[in-house]
């Protein structure tokens, strides 16, 4: 793979993921019945930082969940090696909640589809938001987010990294291009 | 990984995978709905030749909360064709499109041939007195609960070590986690050797400073066969709380079921709280769900 070009900075990421904070708790109408749910791997720590964020300027503690959607993927039978599973814990009862989605990048939408149905296994929220760093286009299905940190038009050969302190050593998004097979 | 037939082969990290995935797999079944799509599309074939209710309902009902779709074969076969009527039984179930065939069967070997007859995953539901990995993996997982790590924890297995099957899978299983296993019981009912075990016709050698103690059942064949007598057993070797004394304190007891109430254990002690039995039960189906799902996923359809 080749690297093409950087998409976000640390700063740059804070100050998207701290919009996305306010626009929440707006969509919301405060933090009442509100809850963030990180999908497996790097939606975790960026449900921990909105957060954060909202707990710095509300004062309110919003409970974050930690969703794997692996059991749920529509390709188990097809693709020819086996994702690892991971943890799913959510501390708090979903039924009657606003749920926030929180994931890395958007893309053909298959993974936010999967936590959908994971998440109405697991109880019935009043409504679903869905959250992401960035949106890179290609839908596959009919879903939108609710909140993006920036939208990126790129091909199907490039793809998004976006990489967290929490797991990768630092903040940074970035595009890289797949070589001609 | 492409089948389970018994610990021949297998290395820690990947045993520690699958008990990692059966972690996973016992939250699912906590949740409000305990079922998960994961094996949709896949055909899992529960095949007993020797009846086995317990077993054959815990893989069932694994297969059936990973949405896998489950065909059952139960069967008692003449001995005059036995061979001939197992590969033709597996043949006709590999033309339906099966994908996993879980084997049940009173000579030990039938799974390993088995793997040579399909083209399906194999999983071993308990062959002659050879092997029964899935026990012995819902054993290991429950006392990873209970003990936290099987490092360096001394665990004993009592009763009629000879005939057991899962005495056998778990002298394989438990040392590659760090155990270390005594196996107790009768002079009769030991066998002349068990790779990586401690052999004991003294109960109190394996009971002292157990972490746990694995009481296995006494079948009535073995008296029938007058390889033991009940009243020596009961009086050399059942498991009673004043035994037990010699083991840690609080250490957990664990039975493969179904119990002989009084003869191996002390009535009462299966109902005590160091009994993990309901838990071994529960695990059963958690860890079942976790090996279809890593023999399955990731292999070519049938």
């Amino acid at each position: 793979m080749r690297f093409k070009a950087e998409l976000m900075n640390q700063e740059e990421m804070r100050r998207a993921l701290y919009r996305i904070a306010h626009e929440i708790v707006e969509a919301n109408k405060g933090t009442e019945g509100l809850a963030l749910v990180g999908i497996h791997t790097r939606g975790i720590p960026l449900a921990h930082r909105i957060a954060r964020f909202i707990a710095e300027f509300e004062g309110k503690e919003v409970p974050v969940g930690v969703l794997d959607i692996t059991l749920y993927r529509d390709d188990l039978t097809e693709i020819g090696y086996r994702p690892q599973v991971r943890e799913t814990r959510i501390p708090f009862d979903l039924t009657g909640k606003a749920i926030v989605l929180v994931d890395d990048v958007l893309y053909t939408g298959r993974t936010a589809r999967a936590a959908l149905d994971a998440l109405m296994d697991l109880g019935r929220p009043r409504r679903i938001y869905l959250a992401v760093l960035v949106d890179r286009g290609h839908r596959e299905l009919p879903i939108r987010a609710d909140f993006v940190g920036k939208n990126v038009p790129t091909s199907r050969n490039e793809v998004v990294k976006v990489k967290v302190v929490e797991v990768d050593g630092e903040d940074r998004v970035e595009l890289w291009e797949r070589e001609e097979a | 990984m492409r089948h389970l037939l018994d610990f021949q082969g297998w290395n820690r990290p990947e045993v520690e995978s699958l008990l990692d995935t059966a972690r996973v797999m016992r939250e699912v079944l906590e949740r409000p709905v305990k079922k998960v799509p994961a094996l949709q599309g896949f055909t899992v074939a529960t095949v007993f030749f020797e009846p086995s209710t317990r077993t054959r309902i815990s893989f069932e009902l694994a297969a059936r909360r990973m949405s896998a779709d489950v065909v059952s074969f139960a069967a008692q076969t003449s001995s005059l064709q036995k061979g001939e009527s197992y590969k033709d039984t597996l043949l006709t179930l590999e033309a339906m499109g099966v994908d996993a065939y879980v084997i049940r069967a009173d000579s030990a070997g039938v799974p390993h041939q088995a793997t040579r007859w399909v083209k399906g995953a194999v999983i071993n539901g308990g062959d002659g007195r050879r092997a029964h990995p899935t026990q012995a993996l819902l054993d290991a997982y429950t006392l990873l609960e209970a003990l936290g790590t099987l490092e360096g924890k001394k665990v004993a297995i009592v009763g009629d070590i000879l005939h057991s099957r899962v005495a056998r899978s778990n002298a394989e299983l438990l040392p590659l986690l760090g155990a270390q296993v005594f196996c107790a019981g009768p002079p009769s009912l030991l066998p002349q050797s068990l790779p990586g075990v401690h052999l004991t016709p003294h109960l109190e050698e394996a009971l002292e400073e157990a972490d746990a103690v694995m009481v296995l059942r006494l079948q009535k064949e073995r008296m029938e066969a007058g390889l033991v007598h009940l009243e020596d057993y009961i009086a050399r070797y059942q498991v009673t709380e004043r035994r037990l004394a010699r083991a840690k304190p609080q250490a957990p007891l664990l039975h493969p079921g179904p119990m002989n109430r009084d003869v191996e254990l002390e009535g009462g002690l299966a109902d005590s709280a160091r009994s993990l039995v309901n838990r071994q039960v529960q695990n059963g189906v958690a860890v079942r769900m976790a090996v279809l799902y890593h023999l399955l996923v990731g292999r070519e359809k049938a």
